[in-house]
């Protein structure tokens, strides 16, 4: 190139604004488009349909998110022996997650994994580990959260979430919807009277009741996965 | 002009036909790179509002580290949480990245931003409103992020935690930078963009697009939401966000800034102009599409994951272009970078854009991530990222800027240095210590008994960490303090009683 020829960057994209912004644009946007629309049409097809959250589950996620237990807890079960071996015997699948407004697979486990923690503790070990978790675990780092077993979730809020998650995509139906309140405290009454036999007394409406909702729920839809990725292998 | 010799002479030897621009020609005087040139007056510069955004960066540095510490305490000693919701650490943990990124480091890049490109476009911004409307609405969008993140009020996505009203808010805010950014770029009295503009304006288009997909989401109330993608679909979206969040909130507006003060403060053009058009582009469009090496290992698709890896590993290449490009142009003035505090920063600062684009690549290889994830070894990336590149750089920036902005010499260079040292001690300690005790979790979990039994029950490793957390609170220490010995300087330096620079000669200015 001589001295006073100029590359054609310099001689006209460095010389129009627009132009540069316009290239930019196209740029930065065709990894996104070729990662995330695929995912967004194809990758909603899950194999089993799985139910949605229950109204109190949903009261619980909620809490999950607003106490920001992502920064701590991931539930995502990696393919590999170590973690399979630790979290419960099956990785995670993409079924799961299919109701997880917003995902929480986290990114760091500064406490252990929770994506098969439903079932494996009895209600009574959460609500005395929320309460103090040097209780059930000696060691424990984590923050005591004695202030989820004193305050009250509100059914008004919970229904105004479920219409919310329903114009999302999430399908709940309109005696889910309306009769909500009913919902919450029937499945909150159930944990309530089996909290009672290990001599925990509390009401449907705590917090603290509709986390353990939620952590009672995560990893139970892996059996009707499992078996519909059978019923898949058979047929082929 | 005489004849050249070399390559890199030659691409010198063009300055003529641009001598508009301070990156090409041979090395010049300060004095000469565009905005103290004497054939033409100096506009009327707005540099007030470079100083309120470097004020809000200086403050709002101090406290997103200070946020840090105490999280760190957290961690180290679990009684520092105190046992009230809003300063737990799952609530504070938010609030500490959103105001180091997009409060310390955020007006950091504005305060460059608006300083350079009334330079290099040699006129007063766009509008004055406009740099009001974003300079307080920035810093309004920060004490609303204060509030609401320790009440927990959260989205509950990494780095997009701020509830949708707040994110409206950002939007309209980002948009009213970006139209004065743009008013100005294109009313310019130049002919050339200069390459630290076209990574301003990568940054200012792509953050735009980040945050209004990731953040669509269906309103319950005024402070609650729910994401419209739903699962995986829903982490995808998020991690193209928080990896291009990196790349273009914390990697390509820096880089703008180290094209701009680097070589005014070494006093030296550009390395190679060649180069920086190769990596700009390469890296603004590589960047966009390792957001799934985040996810991999999960039920993302296979393809998914594959694709975010190889464009990880391919974006060693630009990223070093970037490093070689900065540190090249330090070439003859190396003998000023061990008495000069800002380029000691700036070679601090590159040096560590370089190995943490290195470890970068390197942690999405499946291999290394199977380790290296959920583990510490990320949070020790992240702040070799944050503190060594972004840090660095931004307090080297302001080193720069302070005594141009305030007219007077800066008040103690003995300061400077005591700055240096206890940022780049802290920086070490604190990663080292991370990268211990993540490569330390990362095999004990993995430990298996010649029964294929695990080795380690899971408290086993968070016990054995302790340890390594007390070094990072230390280390974070440090650095915390050297920050606070830093804006002692700007305090003593701003109201000093020290003759104005402007009343010496312009060598006085260099």
């Amino acid at each position: 190139m001589s001295e006073n020829q100029e590359s054609f960057h310099s001689r006209v994209i460095e010389r129009r604004a627009g132009l540069m912004a316009v290239l930019t644009t196209i740029c930065i946007l065709i990894g996104g488009i070729v990662e995330i629309i695929p995912m967004y049409t194809v990758g909603a097809a899950h194999i089993v349909e799985t139910p949605p959250y229950t109204p109190l589950q949903v009261a619980g996620r909620d809490i999950y998110v607003r106490e920001g237990c992502y920064n701590c807890h991931s539930q995502m079960v990696r393919p590999m022996r170590s973690d399979v071996l630790r979290y419960g015997g099956q990785w995670s699948r993409a079924a799961e997650y299919q109701h997880d407004r917003p995902f929480q697979l986290g990114s760091r486990r500064l406490g252990p994994d929770l994506a098969r923690v439903g079932g494996r503790w009895s209600n009574s070990w959460h609500y005395r580990h929320m309460e103090d978790p040097r209780a059930m675990t000696p060691d424990s780092i984590m923050p005591a959260y004695a202030w989820l077993l004193r305050r009250k979730i509100r059914p008004n809020a919970v229904k105004a979430s479920l219409r919310a998650l329903r114009t999302a995509g999430e399908p709940y139906d309109d005696g889910t919807i309306n009769n909500s309140a009913m919902l919450l405290e029937a499945e909150g009454q159930m944990i309530v009277d089996d909290l009672a036999g290990s001599g925990i007394t509390t009401t449907w409406d705590t917090e603290v009741v509709a986390l353990i909702a939620y952590l009672q729920r995560l990893g139970t839809d892996i059996g009707a996965i499992t078996a519909a990725e059978e019923r898949e292998a058979a047929n082929e | 002009m005489h004849v050249c010799t070399t390559a890199r002479t030659r691409i010198w030897e063009r300055s003529p036909a641009r001598s508009d621009v301070d990156y090409v020609g041979k090395p010049v005087p300060l004095s000469n790179m565009s905005d103290s040139n004497s054939m033409d007056p100096r506009p009327d510069y707005d540099d007030a509002i470079a100083r309120w955004f470097l004020i809000a960066t200086a403050v709002w540095g101090a406290v997103g580290m200070l946020v840090g510490v105490i999280i760190a305490l957290q961690l180290a000693w679990w009684p520092a949480n105190t046992g009230l919701s809003w300063l737990s650490f799952g609530r504070l943990r938010p609030l500490h990245t959103n105001a180091v990124i997009f409060a310390f480091a955020g007006n950091a890049i504005f305060t460059g931003v608006y300083y350079s490109t009334q330079r290099l476009c040699r006129r007063r911004m766009y509008s004055d409103t406009m740099s009001k409307i974003h300079f307080y609405g920035w810093q309004l969008i920060i004490v609303l992020a204060a509030i609401t993140l320790p009440l927990g009020l959260t989205q509950g996505k990494e780095y997009a935690e701020l509830i949708w009203p707040i994110d409206v808010l950002i939007a309209v805010v980002w948009l009213v930078f970006g139209a004065n950014f743009f008013g100005t770029v294109i009313k310019r009295k130049t002919n050339h963009l200069y390459v630290a503009l076209w990574f301003y304006m990568a940054t200012i288009i792509t953050i735009t697009v980040l945050h209004v997909f990731n953040n669509l989401a269906i309103p319950s109330s005024l402070t609650q939401s729910y994401p419209i993608y739903s699962g995986l679909t829903d982490a995808l979206v998020q991690w193209w966000y928080g990896h291009n969040a990196v790349a273009f909130f914390l990697t390509t507006p820096f880089l703008g800034l180290m094209y701009y003060f680097l070589p005014k403060a070494a006093e030296r053009p550009v390395f190679s102009y060649r180069l920086s058009i190769i990596h700009f582009w390469s890296l603004i469009f590589l960047y966009i599409w390792a957001g799934p090496h985040h996810l991999l290992y999960s039920a993302l698709p296979d393809w998914a994951q594959s694709v975010g890896m190889a464009f990880s590993l391919m974006l060693i290449a630009p990223s070093w272009g970037g490093m070689l490009n900065g540190l090249l142009t330090l070439r003859g003035a190396w003998d000023r970078v061990r008495t000069d505090p800002i380029l000691k920063m700036f070679v601090v600062g590159i040096t560590f854009y370089g190995m943490s684009t290195f470890e970068g690549p390197m942690m999405s290889i499946r291999a290394v991530n199977s380790l290296s994830h959920f583990t510490d070894w990320t949070i020790a990336h992240v702040h070799s990222g944050a503190l060594g590149w972004v840090g660095m750089t931004t307090f080297a920036m302001m080193y720069y800027l302070v005594p141009r902005l305030w007219d007077r010499p800066l008040f103690s260079q003995k300061a400077a240095e005591t700055h240096f040292w206890m940022a780049t001690i802290g920086l070490l300690l604190y990663v080292v210590a991370l990268w211990t005790a993540g490569i330390t979790q990362g095999l004990m979990w993995r430990g298996v008994n010649p029964d294929g039994s695990l080795a380690y029950d899971f408290m086993a490793t968070v016990v054995r960490l302790i340890p390594f957390y007390w070094i990072r609170v230390l280390g974070g220490a440090l650095y915390l303090g050297g920050t606070l010995v830093m804006i002692w300087n700007f305090v003593k330096t701003a109201t000093s009683t020290a003759p104005p620079l402007s009343a010496g000669s312009e060598e006085a200015l260099a």
